[in-house]
């Protein structure tokens, strides 16, 4: 399956659930990281159930709160 | 109202710009934008906006200016130490453009005192630290219908979005909820270069210029995400969340809320 995560395509073998892909690409804190697919934002709920397809573009968005300090 | 010789000299880049011109100039000059943290994010976006001829600057700030915030806060100076940041921060204002109206709270923007502090702005700059802070002035801005503009930097990377009303998502469609104290590191703990500040502040100005003046596109319905370390700028399509607890269909959050600033926030 081909997925394009972070504007970079990547190959993955078998099919993959949001979570799935998160522990795959190691992202740091997966349970506070937004995940778009194809431009639409996914609820957290549905990490565990969603199936990515093949061609799908998914995004990662991370928390960054600095700033003033 | 009609510009002086002085303010012709000093505005004249502006000015020349056929996109800003004398009328963008005036409206720049009755311009009124609320900046929210004098620190890093809030000393370039603050400057630039004096220097442009932004007539009415607010300031809001709880902290004093500390020897570790002059690697990035520039509006801040070495004599500066141990001033409050608004006050630091309003007299390099005044000395860089005399033409700026400055009003300073020193204090902290709390659910009780953040909708009547934002409603006399035209544009809110969210330079904060801390993610109390930022979903508070998100709900507010979203509640009482005000521009604003986010940004968050951390170690070499920086975000930036634009929320318009009824326009695009708002922060809270991103993030619905903020993350518990402690579980996403801040610029304290992690470290950042301070010309990331300046960047992702310097880009905050930049977006209030072109709402002020009524030009471009403001940087709404997309995070731009800056690498420094890869030098990669990457703007990520967001759509609206229909679930969005403050501008959904079904808003469950009508008024701002104070969520416990993090412990890790606090002065050692």
């Amino acid at each position: 399956m081909e997925l394009i995560v972070s504007g970079v395509k990547k190959n993955y073998d078998g099919a993959l659930t949001v979570t799935q892909l998160l522990a795959v690409e190691k992202v740091a804190t997966p349970e506070y990281v937004t995940v778009s697919i194809n431009e639409e934002l996914v609820d957290q709920a549905a990490f565990e159930t969603h199936l990515l397809a093949d061609g799908d573009q998914v995004e990662f968005l991370y928390f960054m709160g600095g700033g003033r300090g | 109202m009609s510009f002086t010789d002085e303010q012709l000299e000093r505005y004249s880049r502006n000015i020349i710009l056929k996109e800003v011109g004398g009328k963008g100039q005036k409206k720049l000059l009755n311009g009124r934008v609320l900046i929210i943290g004098a620190g890093g994010l809030g000393a370039p976006a603050a400057m630039y906006l004096a220097a442009a001829g932004v007539g009415h600057l607010g300031l809001a700030d709880a902290d004093r200016v500390d020897l570790s915030n002059l690697q990035r806060q520039i509006i801040h100076t070495t004599s500066d130490v141990g001033l409050p940041k608004v006050e630091s921060a309003r007299l390099t204002i005044k000395a860089l453009n005399p033409d700026v109206t400055v009003q300073t709270l020193e204090g902290l923007v709390t659910a009780e005192n953040v909708s009547s502090l934002i409603k006399d702005y035209d544009f809110i700059i969210d330079g904060t630290d801390n993610f109390p802070a930022k979903f508070l002035i998100n709900d507010a801005c979203v509640i009482e219908g005000k521009p604003f503009s986010h940004a968050g930097i951390i170690r070499f990377q920086g975000q930036l979005i634009t929320y318009i009303p009824h326009q695009g998502p708002c922060y809270r469609c991103l993030f619905p909820a903020p993350p518990p104290p402690d579980a996403v590191p801040t610029c304290r703990q992690a470290g950042v270069i301070g010309a990331m500040a300046g960047v992702i502040g310097s880009l905050q100005a930049m977006e209030a210029v072109k709402y002020l003046c009524g030009i471009g596109k403001p940087l709404t319905g997309s995070l731009l995400t800056y690498d420094a370390l890869s030098m990669e700028f990457r703007k990520i399509k967001v759509t609206k969340r229909a679930t969005c607890p403050v501008c959904g269909d079904n808003p469950t959050i009508v008024q701002p809320i104070d969520y416990e600033a993090p412990s890790c926030d606090l002065k050692p």
